[in-house]
């Protein structure tokens, strides 16, 4: 194998001088690299008051989106769930009635839309699968929770707040971006 | 009848002469571990601590209550009062140290001429040996007692450790007190403060065997196999928890101060603050930039502790024994030969 | 009674409980750890003679170094009640006799000793235990026993330095 830097030395096997079985020198120049490292700058980043930049493709919690008036842009096609490797994804269609217009997008919606965050691996794919743009992943992770039933996260978990009728909740969930 | 026709006003002056000194050793102590670990996060590039409290004051406060409220476990075939014994004569072996360690020069309240030292004894300096050897016992009796094989071999390790290095201390020592002519610590210091350089100056070998022996003594790291975790668990303390748990740990911060605080009376002039006129200023005022001098040298020598911690690997066990018997022994009785040919040669 | 002689009994009496602790214990190392207490004893009447060097040595040396071996031994060993072998009645009889007789020697030559008779303990007098006086004497008048006990020690050393090489 080609050597990858120029650093590589040979082991030396001669026999130690006395200076250096000695080891005081090698301590004294441990203990300087050691005291230099007091004035090095220390990356750590206090985390709840500061918080690491996520990378723009960092690909996080789902989120169902809405459309602008407000309606549920999923149509229960199910071609997330097939996209999903990990098959994390149940959903259940259901027809929509006279009354729910302003609810749904369009005539099929998701009755019951379930993702299980403990299965997911977060690739992408039903993002990349959906053809209403209703799925989305976000810049958020799944928090810790008491039981392996919190990790399966339902409908109301996913929504995204209702433009029309909760602007600044949206607004909050938006964050800095918005 | 004479009973009880003591000088009771001294016997007062001494309990809080000790009350203070024991107190101050505990919260030092307390503080140097939270010390510890700000300089161990330092040194590798971390802020360390810095939760509780500002800058994580609070921190030492927050470890000590949980230590206490943490659940007493006393194995079961341990030996009980043994187990209970360990850790109480390991606290009380360091903290007696202090009794000899010369804090500054008398000061003056309500009429009286107070030494600011516990007890002068004409055999300071053998009295602190007889209490570092004391401090043994406790590793040993709390290894043996908690019925641990692990427990077992580290405390024969500690034990081992300790009499092979005290044995170099005591013949480094003797060059100083070869030229010094005194046991007794406060004379020690006082010589430094009259004369015009410290004892490093004399006996700069004897010191350097002094200090590795010292650590060697406290189990610091790269003497401290008593405790490896790789190999031992966690060495002598491992069936431990709760306060006496900490009272373990307590004890090696305590016998580190007391060592920083002999190592400068001894080699560093103790309380004599370099380039200062003493006399210039009111007595008290004197007596109180001495001690602060005091304390400032020990922080220096506990830093100085915790940097090399946290620099030197530790030390295989056979390595441990060579550098004691083949390297400091022998270095120890050069420099005793060379001191007294050095003074032979000057008379 | 002054203080001093109250301390004075209050330590004999520790120094012979403690001693009878170390016979009566049946666990070693609790013997140990009481022989231990005897040798702070012994180091506190030392200290009430005026022998406070003597005191501090011998709390290094024997409750410090040699004790510390002792434990090793015994902890090494893992001495059990249940495995402690059975003593022949006859061989308890010779010990108990053999004992007793030692005692009463000892007993007996205290009491016929002229110097001993009527003195009261020596408390806080005297200075042969201090440091400069048994330097002095150990380096002048005692100069050829001293040499020659360090002889006798530097050939154990040598001895148990060649046992350990077989």
């Amino acid at each position: 194998m080609q050597p990858l830097t120029n650093k590589a030395q040979a082991v030396s096997r001669k026999p130690m001088t006395f200076l250096e079985r000695l080891y005081l020198i090698n301590i004294i120049k441990g203990m300087v690299i050691t005291f230099s490292h007091m004035f090095k700058k220390q990356p750590t980043i206090h985390y709840p008051e500061q918080k690491r930049e996520f990378s723009p493709v960092f690909r996080g919690l789902h989120v169902l989106n809405r459309d602008e008036e407000g309606k549920e842009r999923c149509t229960a096609c199910g071609l997330c769930a097939v996209a999903c490797p990990a098959e994390a994804i149940t959903m259940e269609a259901a027809e929509r009635t006279e009354d729910e217009l302003h609810l749904y997008r369009e005539e099929k919606y998701a009755a019951k839309y379930e993702i299980n965050m403990l299965r997911c691996i977060f690739c992408g794919l039903c993002e990349e699968a959906c053809p209403k743009d209703a799925i989305y992943l976000s810049e958020t992770f799944a928090p810790a929770n008491y039981t392996r039933k919190g990790f399966i996260y339902g409908k109301p978990d996913l929504l995204i707040p209702n433009p029309k009728t909760e602007a600044a909740a949206l607004a909050m969930a938006k964050g800095v971006e918005a | 009848m004479t009973i009880l026709s003591f000088d009771w006003a001294f016997i007062i002056e001494k309990l809080i002469m000790i009350a203070i000194i024991v107190f101050a050793s505990l919260g030092i102590a307390l503080y140097t571990t939270f010390g510890e670990r700000k300089v161990a996060a330092i040194l590798q590039d971390r802020p360390g601590p810095s939760r509780a409290g500002p800058f994580g004051l609070l921190q030492p406060l927050a470890d000590g209550l949980k230590l206490i409220t943490k659940e007493e476990i006393i194995p079961s075939h341990a030996d009980k009062w043994l187990f209970i014994l360990g850790p109480g004569l390991a606290m009380t072996a360091s903290l007696l140290t202090c009794a000899v360690i010369p804090w500054g020069t008398a000061i003056h309240v309500f009429g009286r001429t107070v030494e600011l030292q516990i007890a002068d004894i004409n055999i300071g300096i053998l009295y602190v040996f007889a209490v570092v050897s004391m401090g043994v016992y406790g590793i040993m009796i709390g290894g043996w007692a908690s019925n641990n094989k692990f427990s077992l071999l580290s405390a024969l390790r500690a034990a081992s450790q300790a009499i092979s290095y005290e044995l170099a201390m005591g013949l480094a020592l003797i060059g100083l007190l070869m030229t010094t002519g005194s046991l007794s610590l406060k004379t020690i210091v006082e010589a430094q403060v009259a004369g015009n350089w410290w004892n490093v100056v004399y006996q700069p070998l004897g010191f350097l065997i002094f200090f590795i022996c010292a650590m060697a003594e406290c189990n610091r790291t790269p003497f401290d196999l008593p405790e490896a975790e790789n190999e031992l668990n966690f060495g002598y303390h491992q069936e431990y928890s709760s306060m006496k748990l900490g009272f373990y740990l307590f004890a090696e911060y305590i016998n580190m101060i007391m060592s920083s605080a002999i190592m400068a009376s001894m080699y560093f002039g103790g309380y004599d603050l370099p380039f200062f006129d003493e006399s210039t200023v009111a007595p008290n005022i004197a007596a109180m930039i001495g001690v602060g001098t005091l304390l400032i040298k020990i922080v220096l020598f506990i830093f100085l502790f915790m940097w090399i911690r946290w620099t030197i690997p530790r030390f295989r066990y056979d390595q441990l024994m060579s550098l004691g018997w083949k390297t400091m022994i022998p270095l120890a009785l050069f420099n005793m030969l060379l001191t007294g040919a050095i003074i032979l040669a000057k008379l | 009674m002054s203080t001093l002689e109250i301390l004075f009994y209050a330590l004999s009496a520790f120094a012979i409980i403690s001693a009878v602790m170390v016979l009566v214990s049946k666990n070693p190392i609790h013997s140990v750890l009481w022989l231990i207490l005897v040798f702070f004893a012994i180091s506190g009447h030392y200290i009430l003679l005026n022998a406070q060097f003597l005191a501090i040595v011998n709390i290094i040396v024997y409750a410090g170094a040699i004790m510390v071996l002792f434990l090793f031994v015994i902890m090494l060993m893992n001495i059990k009640q249940e495995n402690e072998f059975k003593k022949h009645l006859l061989v308890k009889f010779i010990g108990v006799l053999s004992g007793g007789s030692f005692l009463v020697l000892l007993v007996s030559l205290v009491k016929q000793t002229v110097q001993l008779q009527g003195q009261k303990v020596l408390l806080k007098e005297g200075n042969i235990g201090l440091i400069h006086p048994l330097g002095k004497a150990l380096f002048t008048d005692y100069v050829v026993p001293f040499e020659i006990s360090s002889v006798l020690f530097l050939s154990a050393m040598v001895g148990a330095v060649i046992i350990g090489k077989k």
